[in-house]
């Protein structure tokens, strides 16, 4: 009976253990730091095309420190499982200009940008899907901002603006 | 020389119970204190002047259905403004991607992603008619359970209101 009453004692305090350090990691994971792969054409030539693995920090955009020219992990607002990583083209009040199809036609059409919002576009217009198809993007749908590359290590090093 | 040990003892405490707060906030459910009259009657039935912050209902907040993003017509949300991500809105889910939802003046068409969410007292309540559809991004969980005041303890129920939606 003993036995078990330690061996009970001994197993509660490891799934405390585990428990606290799984808790540790979400908040540090959704409040302060965390690493993502991302991948695709959109973000040429900054990130490459095969994938990079980069770190965001997710407290500037909750103090507001965010500018225009951070790249920036946003949750989409045409799937929210997914995560886009793109660059903030303009803030708040600032007026945008934009030719939905580079490739095909030089008109453009420009507007400002509404309360509460931010204006997202790739690094290359030609195939990235962004703020020129689904409007400006609400500013609590951005997860963090991208502040360095770990991976590959040849390009190991902090984003410039 | 004991002092300094116990404090750091204490601090120890208050941070293990603070992480394990916002885990379990963050990813189970969480309790919210709902404002205003734009949900009433399902939320703040009496509307009185004074409304001291006791006789404002409290809520329980689910989080599970953020996992996949099961969302039902007439589930009451929390969501952030689309306006201004420091406010937080409590309404109720009309319509879902790809629905039509009628309004006053015409019929408009939920894309793919968001929803079309609207208070119970539609008199007094700033929601999508004013903002348009919301990202389902912005949805930070459902309610499921009011918790306080206690003759009001009790789950809330879904209900969509009738011929507002015409799917696709």
């Amino acid at each position: 009976m003993r036995q078990w009453k330690i061996i009970a004692k001994e197993a509660m305090a490891r799934a405390s253990i585990i428990t606290k350090f799984l808790c540790v990691l979400h908040v540090t994971n959704s409040y302060v730091l965390s690493s993502n792969h991302v991948l695709g054409p959109s973000m040429l030539p900054t990130l490459s095309v095969t994938g990079d693995v980069v770190l965001v920090e997710h407290i500037s955009h909750r103090l507001g420190k965010l500018g225009s020219g951070d790249l920036v992990l946003v949750r989409s607002p045409l799937d929210p499982k997914k995560s886009l990583t793109k660059r903030i083209v303009a803030m708040e009040g600032d007026k945008v200009t934009f030719s939905l199809d580079p490739s095909r036609s030089h008109s453009s059409r420009s507007l400002v940008v509404p309360k509460g919002h931010v204006w997202i576009q790739g690094d290359n217009l030609y195939v990235s899907r962004d703020s020129r198809q689904f409007g400006p993007l609400p500013y609590g749908l951005i997860e963090g901002k991208v502040f360095m590359r770990v991976w590959p290590p040849s390009s190991f090093g902090f984003f410039g603006q | 020389m004991g002092t300094p040990s116990v404090l750091w003892n204490i601090a120890k405490k208050c941070f293990t119970v603070g992480v394990i707060t916002l885990t379990v906030s963050d990813l189970f459910a969480s309790i919210v204190q709902v404002r205003g009259t734009s949900m009433c009657p399902t939320f703040n039935p009496k509307t009185n002047s004074l409304l001291d912050s006791l006789s404002e209902d409290r809520v329980l907040v689910e989080k599970l259905c953020l996992r996949n993003y099961k969302l039902a017509h007439g589930d009451v949300v929390v969501f952030s403004s689309p306006n201004n991500h420091k406010e937080k809105h409590v309404k109720r889910i009309v319509g879902l991607p790809g629905d039509w939802v009628r309004t006053i003046y015409d019929v408009v068409h939920v894309p793919e992603g968001h929803c079309w969410v609207e208070g119970d007292n539609s008199a007094s309540s700033l929601d999508s008619r004013s903002f348009g559809p919301v990202p389902l991004g912005l949805v930070k969980g459902r309610i499921t359970h009011i918790l306080w005041p206690p003759h009001r303890v009790g789950s809330v129920d879904r209900k969509s209101p009738q011929n507002r939606v015409c799917a696709s």
